[in-house]
């Protein structure tokens, strides 16, 4: 009796197991339902599917463009957000086909390396604040009092110089709960870059990615900022536009360079990125932060790719680069429908000629 | 007589009459088969752990040469001006797993001590599961949950209740230098820490404690001893070095988590925390919160140089519990 | 024996009055200090209390813990429950801002990868234990292997992603799901070997003894007799183990990646060998830290899964390989 019973047992056991592998491997064979299975790339073999890891900046982009170039022919792509660093990282060792970063590479660093990289989107950092009574984009501030407050020389909200350029508005007084970064991050890089470009003298600190900051507390990510943010009252942080505007977040303006008050939109953003001087930035290294313009958004970064210089596949490159090219020239409506700016088309044109410095086996994969 | 005096561990062949009736073929390679099968095991984990070890060692070596030892005293974090130190993130790492011990190692004995004594088996059976459920949930969620629920909580009301108090007088609870209101704090990502090891030590030490001969048991309770002396005396020497065991697992888990207490802990890279209910880091919630980000290779170097002077500390403390084990070890009948 | 019956009803705990000699009256052991120094009266009241405050103690963190679980899986339950429906399991992420979509390639994905895992570890490290408890013991390899097995259990993960990303994926130039399994795999093989020697140590010799002198072949008495004997315990190895592993990120990360496609074969650039394989745990973790709600649902949703997934793992093998009557 106890014999059969265990026999039973363990039959069943076994079954079981036999039955979940041969559906993993069933579903592993089989492969999938969507469209991709037909690959329009003729003789496609490998180099249909892109490979992307880096920033989690532009992730939620990246994922759009490569769903809808895939609907469109068949070409996958698989963009990971695993930090700039990790991107950078993985493009030097070559696992994967393109990387992603936030910061720019240094020529010397980007030549050591051996890789290209360019500009693909433009976003914007905003300043969210938790204040009764203060709605969206109604507190104005200044890059000096931001520096001030990250600095901790500005404790309280019902401070003079904040009333100075706030005229009219009721502010609660109180303790300002700075909320900063504990990660290491581009945004913090871009912001604290902003904060040296406009408030140098007070913002004695550096731009970096992270940073030693003298007061507040720590939150990880944009979710642990924004988070923190809304459950301490007078709270201050900053967190990528994105996130201000799709979680309701409470956003400042800020004085710009030429002196003029902006509220963070698509557009002050793309201001941004069509003022700088692209031309005359040595592999497109540009921090777009304190632009000049009367419309430009202070606080703004633009997202870069990095590829090898010298590529093992031809096939593969220019399946890459035909991607981007497709995202620079009709991925723009995409792009702003999830808040990010696009390159304009006149740096697309400086972009391009820099491809044509991408190489396979000796002979350049652009223009096809 | 004692049975401890048989020796069973050399070659115990089979008594030479039974030899007869035994199949002949395989039994000649059968039980040394299996000695070499799992010695081959036993010496695959050594060796992973030790390639693991290795590679640990080659990836931080640039850091050992630019930052030697001094890298262990040393309160600093700045990739773009190439200083380092990992005390700040070594201090964190003890407190947090500090905490973590002295709530959860109690609270587990206690649970286990109910799971096999005090409930019947059915709902020994419930309450184990439910138990055991908290280690289902995955360590970002705890850091979710912790950031929603925790934080606030901590901030609200525990950090003035103890500040306001006579508790807050005492030395680790007197806010520090860096206090910044006690919702990421050392405290809070410690009290999530003992939450996610409790169920793996109460797991652990309640299979350990099933195994207790029940006759010894039986013979405490007959001569009249408590519940807990039973398992003050009896149980708890028996599985003595199982219930160690189940601490080490504990103890690994708290120290190499890295998600919950990354969101929790604060991200406090540049001060040693004087206070629990000050923000630190620690080792590992630091490599993750920078590893993303770290592009220079003394970046990344430095980051696995403090998971190596980690795996270095967990390797003497263990040697030390190891060294008390054998001290305090008392067995009867079994072979702990 | 009247001495003991009178120990018992009297309640007054162990009388000093004279030294325990056994109950059939010849002399017993001589005394250490210690016995001597228990034999002291101790008011039965005292024990009491104390036995009493234990029991409260016990119940009380008991209700702790499982308050605190009951509050976190609740909140998991109300934030993700709405994302789960067939589509949940089915089909492919949604287009970033958009609604409807699944995990299902990240569920697939996680089954395979962790599957892998354990089939890759819990054997292994099974027969190490196995080895450590039985032949090793106190020699000194066990030692060593046993202090390296205790001290890599407490490895941050994402070191150990680090090392298979430097063993495995930049020679071979790309992610792959094996090198995710085989990251996993090493944090899961010293839990499973630990486990399995404590609990195979606390198994009385007698039941070994007994086996051989049968005439049963050592291997047959350790497969046969001692584990059974340890079967509750070594189950609760091997889901801990698996546990430990189910919901992590960090070993996956540079190892596994992730992708929004399904597992496609064997060896292609989809392949289970040959390309990032879609995995829950990053999927969750990139979906969380995205502000579109969608994103947010998935991922709460994700987690629950991971939650019931888990303690389904649980109650399955207990109910497979346990006696009915055995907890």
């Amino acid at each position: 009796m106890r014999k059969s019973n265990r026999l039973r047992r363990t039959v069943t056991a076994v079954a079981l197991m036999a039955v979940l592998a041969v559906a993993a491997l069933a579903f592993a064979a089989c492969g999938d339902d969507d469209t991709s299975s037909d690959s329009a790339v003729p003789g496609s073999g490998t180099s249909d599917t892109i490979v992307g890891a880096g920033a989690s900046f532009p992730y939620p982009l990246y994922s759009k463009w490569g769903s809808e170039y895939n609907n469109l022919n068949g070409v996958k792509l698989n963009y990971q957000s695993i930090g700039s660093g990790g991107g950078i990282s993985a493009i030097t060792a070559k696992t994967v086909d393109f990387g992603a970063s936030d910061a720019p590479l240094e020529s010397a660093d980007l030549q050591a390396a051996g890789l290209v990289q360019w500009p693909q989107c433009v976003g914007g950092v905003v300043m969210v604040v938790n204040l009764d009574g203060v709605e969206s984009n109604q507190l104005k501030l200044t890059g000096e009092l931001v520096a001030k407050i990250y600095n901790g020389d500005i404790k309280d909200w019902g401070d003079p110089a904040i009333a100075a350029v706030n005229q009219g508005l009721r502010i609660p007084a109180g303790k300002i709960n700075v909320v900063h970064r504990s990660d290491s991050s581009g945004t913090t890089w871009i912001y604290t870059s902003y904060l040296t470009a406009a408030a140098g003298d007070v913002w004695t600190l550096g731009a970096d990615k992270e940073i030693a900051w003298p007061t507040g507390v720590g939150g990880k990510g944009n979710e642990g900022v924004a988070a923190s943010v809304q459950q301490l009252k007078g709270a201050i942080g900053y967190v990528e536009y994105a996130y201000a505007k799709e979680t309701g977040l409470v956003s400042t303006q800020l004085q710009n360079a030429d002196g003029q008050w902006v509220k963070p939109s698509l557009e002050s953003f793309g201001e941004a990125a069509a003022q700088a001087d692209w031309a005359n930035a040595e592999d497109f290294y540009m921090v777009l932060v304190d632009q000049p313009g009367p419309k430009t958004w202070p606080i703004t970064g633009a997202s870069f790719i990095m590829v090898q210089k010298d590529q093992a596949d031809a096939e593969r490159a220019k399946t890459m680069l035909k991607f981007f090219d497709w995202a620079f020239t009709d991925g723009g409506a995409s792009a702003e429908s999830l808040d990010y700016v696009p390159i304009p088309a006149d740096v697309y044109q400086l972009v391009e000629s820099e491809w044509e410095t991408i190489t396979a086996a000796g002979s350049p994969v652009w223009p096809q | 007589m004692s049975t401890l005096e048989l020796d069973v561990r050399g070659e115990a062949g089979p008594p030479r009459g039974a030899a007869r009736a035994a199949p002949r073929g395989y039994r000649h390679f059968a039980d040394p088969a299996f000695r070499v099968i799992t010695l081959v095991c036993g010496l695959t984990v050594a060796i992973a752990m030790f390639t693991l070890a290795g590679v640990l060692v080659l990836n931080s070596w640039t850091a050992i040469k630019e930052l030697g030892l001094s890298f262990l005293t040393t309160v600093a974090w700045s990739p773009s001006s190439g200083s380092y130190g990992a005390l700040a993130a070594l201090a964190g790492t003890v407190m947090t797993t500090m905490v973590a011990m002295v709530i959860a190692l109690p609270l587990a004995l206690v649970i286990a001590l109910l799971l096999t004594e005090l409930v019947p088996p059915r709902v020994a059976r419930v309450l184990g599961t439910a138990v055991e459920m908290l280690a289902a949930i995955p360590s970002i969620i705890f850091g979710m949950w912790g950031l929603f629920v925790l934080v606030p909580f901590m901030q609200e009301r525990v950090a003035p209740w103890v500040t306001g108090s006579w508790l807050g007088e005492l030395p680790l609870l007197r806010p520090g230098p860096t206090f910044q209101g006690g919702g990421f704090s050392i405290l809070t990502a410690g009290l999530v820490l003992a939450v996610m090891i409790l169920p793996f030590i109460t797991a652990f030490s309640r299979d350990v404690l099933l195994m207790v001969p029940r006759v010894t048991k039986e013979a405490g309770y007959g001569m009249g001893s408590t519940t807990w002396e039973v398992l003050r005396k009896i149980s708890l020497r028996y599985a003595l070095s199982g219930i160690v065991g189940a601490t080490f697992i504990g103890l690994g888990r708290a120290l190499g988590e890295t998600m919950a207490v990354a969101y929790l802990v604060g991200g406090d890279f540049l001060t040693v925390p004087r206070s629990l209910l000050d923000p630190g880091t620690t080792v590992a919630s630091l490599i993750a919160l920078q590893f993303n980000e770290a592009t220079t290779k003394l970046d990344i170097s430095a980051l696995i140089y403090m998971g190596l002077i980690l795996f270095a500390i967990t390797m003497v403390f263990q040697v030390l519990a190891q060294i008390w084990l054998r001290r305090a070890r008392r067995t009867t009948g079994g072979r702990a | 024996m009247a001495e003991a019956r009178a120990a018992h009803h009297g309640g007054t705990g162990m009388s000093a009055s004279s030294p325990a000699s056994p109950p059939s009256g010849r002399p017993g052991p001589p005394l250490a200090p210690s016995d001597l120094a228990a034999l002291r009266p101790r008011s039965h009241a005292r024990r009491k209390t104390v036995d009493a405050l234990i029991k409260v103690s016990a119940w009380v963190a008991a209700s702790f813990g499982i308050a605190v679980m009951l509050l976190i899986v609740f909140e998991v339950v109300r934030r993700g429950i709405g994302a789960i429906d067939w589509a949940f399991f089915t089909e492919l992420p949604p287009v970033v801002g958009e609604e409807g979509g699944g995990l299902g390639n990240a569920i697939l994905g996680t089954l395979v990868i962790t599957f892998v895992a354990a089939l890759i570890a819990l054997p292994v490290g099974f027969l190490g234990g196995v080895w450590l408890a039985e032949f090793g013991r106190n020699g000194r390899i066990a030692t060593g292997v046993r202090m390296v097995a205790n001290v890599n259990m407490g490895i941050p993960s994402i070191v150990v992603g680090v090392f298979v990303f430097a063993a495995l994926v930049k020679p071979l130039q790309h992610y792959s799901g094996m090198a995710g399994s085989i990251a996993l795999a090493f944090i899961m093989l010293p839990v499973m070997a630990r486990t399995t020697e404590d609990i195979l140590n606390l198994v009385p010799n007698e039941l070994r003894e007994s086996g051989l002198a049968m005439g049963v072949p050592r291997w047959r008495v350790t497969l046969g007799v001692v584990i059974r004997a340890a079967r509750s315990g070594l189950i609760t190895g091997a889901v801990l183990a698996t546990v430990r592993v189910a919901g992590e990120t960090a070993p996956l990360l540079l190892t596994a990646l992730s992708s929004p496609y399904w597992l496609n074969g064997l060896f292609g650039p989809e392949g289970f060998f040959g390309g990032p394989t879609a995995n829950l745990t990053k999927t969750v973790y990139d979906f969380s830290g995205m502000p579109y709600s969608r994103m947010q649902e998935l991922a709460w949703g994700g987690a629950l899964l991971i939650i019931v997934a888990v303690l389904g793992l649980n109650v399955l093998m207990r109910l497979i390989f346990q006696r009915g009557k055995e907890w």
